[in-house]
């Protein structure tokens, strides 16, 4: 039971990351009709956002300590950051150990300006022309993205991570009558997931109340409608894909200390996540949000050790595996609806 | 009817004629001096192949780093580095046999493919006569079996599956850096030391010949001093959120975690099982350890503090003539180029690519030919030293490295970002010498050297 449960968990925030980035290529599609095989790169870009703040926090000038040596033997170059000039050493540390929070609101901005560069320079070229020239396109503009990364950040994992505070892990087991140490949850992991409900109830709740959302809504079901009621909807699209482009980015950002960013990490995400919108439907917000949380669980019980000897590989198909059974007996996906993706 | 004015015939002799012309140059270089890629008067072309993309790029680069310094030292440029401290005088910063040092490199990709093939176009296109680098032991296996076939010397670069002196050794092929084996050997006395004899060990091992054979090596080596082996998972190659094979070890009965993991998936893995409480947790009325049996210190900085008091195992380390003295002589002389050179120092990848290329120029002059047998002729059994890890024997029967392994910690508090493990003990040569033919290594045959003519 213990051992379920772990796995429950585990697969919520697994599922949650990959809820967030199906959320942004559902309204992606949804809107504008485009399939964006760069999607993962922008959570990509997110995590790097942590790294880049973090970096810019620690940004220093070299004093010598005459005291201490480099591996050369000469005078030891010790780096002091900026901000611990203005603000002190102590204050300095704290603001520098926060830095993937805070990064939030540098991640912002820049995913919104990224998004709205990448979707006004190459995406809008690509609207009336076929799918697979959009997948090609994107795809070829995720690997430019992941490309310029490792030029900047080289190719290893960079550790960024959380705050000193969210270190180390939760007993879940004891809330729940088990032994210590039987069912443990990193705090961490834990913030991702309420971090994830909170963004996917934002972008809900965004599209659902307000007159903005409800433009959108409208221009998702009727676009020429919509156009002849005299609505610029094609400006209002380009922020959805800007908006897209935050969620992902932010979902980057936080995703930062549980697995070190690095260059391909878009990658890892992209397929599952295109599988994950399959599965949920196409264009469907909540279906997409429904089959992360979904295939994050079923991914972490298929990795259980006494899954894994007995079904050997079983973890690496399962989801695939999944996708084609719900695919044959639900073509349009868990929560697809008519007419969408179909000609 | 086809208007074509080609015919089946035509192109076939065509194509027949264009080939022979193509090959008949590589024919001729290897006619006239009896092996493939006879270098001319003036000069010798080395084929550098390395990771420039993909996982282990950042290895790669350092490789490529030291492999231009030992072309800078060969042709009498520079400090000469380990040219001062090697044991072999046979080398005058000359180049090799009076012949200007060039080199071509290639991105392997970490892929044996891709290696493959990069090997093969340096050696028919740019006449490369060895090739060296890498840092995967597939790749090194790939390009290992080419050079065989066609008669090149191979020069392993940061290779530590068995099997590379092991089932898949070749006459041409050549390793400096230890392997799994020698991993386990010099580790396991450490943790008996360290954590006891009575300890249960949970193994999550990456799915591929490195896994493998480093996970069966760790095993054989704690199961032999009393430990049980709980459990044993393979994990994809491609994982990056181990979450789901770290959260059951807590409850398998184990106390030690070990991590047959390495770069990405290390630095991962590893985070994952701290973020877990594994380091501070308790199981058997013991502390929870864990245990990463190949160090590499560009993965010590992925992995950041989650590093600190994790045991591991390390092929040369850039501090060891500093802290334990004379004996590791010529670790400060190349820790002194590089660092000049580059800004920092160097690391084990570097290192062992490095002293292959001296070796291998070394081993040239001595003979007096760049033939591959010659060279095989040339390091069977050849004790040198004065190239960073003491006094060290290139083993004739399976062309496999013999010297001191270290064992090494993370530094709980480093003072620097390239000071980021401490030197734990030396395992002496004698405890990480085996037979050629043990278990692990069998199945195997050198061959005969192909000199490719």
């Amino acid at each position: 039971m213990d051992q379920i449960i772990v796995q429950v968990l585990n697969g919520l925030d697994k599922g949650s990351a990959y809820a967030l980035i199906a959320l942004g290529l559902t309204l992606i599609f949804g809107t504008l009709g485009v399939v964006n095989f760069a999607h993962g790169a922008l959570f990509m870009l997110g995590s790097f956002c942590a790294v880049t703040f973090s970096r810019l926090l620690s940004f220093s000038h070299e004093v010598i300590d005459e005291t201490r040596t480099d591996f050369l033997g000469n005078p030891l170059k010790v780096q002091v950051p900026y901000i611990q000039d203005w603000l002190g050493p102590d204050l300095a540390a704290s603001i520098i150990q926060w830095s993937v929070p805070l990064s939030i609101l540098f991640a912002i901005p820049v995913m919104i300006t990224i998004g709205l560069i990448i979707e006004r320079g190459l995406i809008k070229h690509f609207y009336k022309r076929p799918h697979a020239d959009q997948i090609l396109v994107t795809f070829g503009l995720a690997i430019v993205l992941q490309e310029i990364i490792k030029y900047f950040f080289g190719a290893n994992p960079i550790q960024t991570p959380a705050p000193p505070a969210f270190n180390g892990s939760l007993d879940f087991g004891i809330w729940l009558g088990f032994d210590p140490v039987t069912i443990m949850y990193p705090y961490w992991r834990m913030i991702y997931f309420f971090f994830s409900v909170v963004i996917i109830a934002g972008v809900f709740a965004f599209l659902q109340f307000t007159t903005f959302g409800m433009v959108v809504r409208a221009g998702m079901a009727d676009r020429e409608t919509v156009g002849l009621l005299g609505i610029d909807i094609d400006k209002r699209f380009t922020f959805m894909f800007g908006l897209a482009a935050a969620v992902a980015g932010i979902a980057g950002v936080m995703y930062a200390p549980i697995v070190a960013p690095n260059y391909h990490m878009g990658m890892d995400f992209l397929v599952l996540s295109f599988v994950v919108v399959v599965v949920g439907g196409m264009g469907s917000l909540p279906g997409a949000v429904a089959a992360g949380f979904l295939l994050g669980i079923l991914e972490s019980f298929a990795s259980m050790p006494m899954i894994v000897q007995s079904f050997p590989g079983i973890n690496q198909i399962i989801i695939y595996l999944v996708a084609i059974i719900i695919l044959l007996t639900r073509p349009r996906g868990l929560m697809g609806r008519k007419g969408v993706m179909e000609e | 009817m086809s208007n074509s004015r080609f015919s089946r015939r035509g192109v076939l002799k065509t194509g027949f004629l264009a080939s022979a012309g193509l090959a008949l140059p590589t024919y001729l270089r290897a006619q006239e001096a009896g092996f493939t890629n006879a270098p001319g008067p003036n000069h010798v072309t080395l084929g550098f192949s390395v990771p420039l993309t993909g996982a282990y790029a950042d290895e790669g680069a350092d490789e490529l780093r030291a492999l231009q310094l030992a072309v800078e030292h060969l042709n009498g440029q520079g400090d000469g580095g380990m040219l001062n401290t090697f044991s072999s005088k046979a080398l005058d910063g000359t180049g090799i046999l009076g012949r200007e040092v060039r080199y071509v490199s290639g991105d392997d990709q970490t892929k044996s493919d891709v290696a493959r093939a990069t090997a093969q176009s340096m050696i028919q296109k740019d006449g490369a006569i060895m090739i060296t680098g890498g840092s995967s032991s597939g790749t090194a296996v790939a390009v290992q079996a080419l050079c065989q076939e066609v008669g090149i010397v191979f020069m392993a670069g940061l290779t530590h599956a068995n099997d590379t002196t092991g089932k898949d050794r070749k006459a041409n092929g050549f390793r400096h850096f230890f392997n799994s084996y020698m991993s386990g050997a010099a580790l396991a006395p450490i943790l008996a030391a360290q954590y006891g004899k009575d300890r249960k060990a949970y193994h999550l091992t990456a799915d591929y010949n490195w896994g493998y054979t480093t996970e069966e090596a760790i095993r054989s080596s704690t199961e032999a001093m009393g430990w049980e082996t709980v459990n044993t998972v393979l994990t994809p190659l491609t994982q990056t959120d181990f979450s789901s094979y770290i959260a059951p070890v807590l409850n398998s009965g184990a106390d030690i975690l070990v991590l047959n993991h390495y770069g990405g998936n290390m630095v991962n893995s590893l985070t994952n099982a701290v973020q877990f409480g594994l380091r501070d947790a308790q199981a058997n009325g013991k502390n929870f350890e864990i245990v990463v049996p190949l160090y590499s210190e560009l993965m010590a900085r992925g992995a950041g503090a989650n590093i600190a008091g994790i045991l591991g195992s390390q092929n040369w380390d850039w501090k060891l003539e500093d802290q334990l003295g004379s004996k590791y002589s010529g670790t400060n002389a190349f820790v002194q180029s590089f660092g000049a050179k580059y800004g920092f120092p160097p690391s084990q990848a570097a290192h062992t690519c490095y002293v292959q290329t001296l070796l291998y120029a070394d081993a040239v002059t001595r003979a007096g030919s760049f033939a591959p047998c010659a060279v095989d002729e040339a390091l069977a059994d050849f004790e040198f030293d004065g190239m960073g890890n003491g006094p060290t024997l290139y083993r004739s029967a399976d062309h496999q490295c013999f010297k001191d392994v270290i064992v090494v910690r993370g530094k709980e508090n480093p003072e620097n970002e390239f000071d980021l493990v401490e030197i734990v003990e030396v395992t002496p040569v004698d405890q990480v010498t085996y037979d050629p033919e043990h278990p692990q290594f069998a199945g195997g045959a050198l061959g005969n050297c192909n000199n490719g003519a």
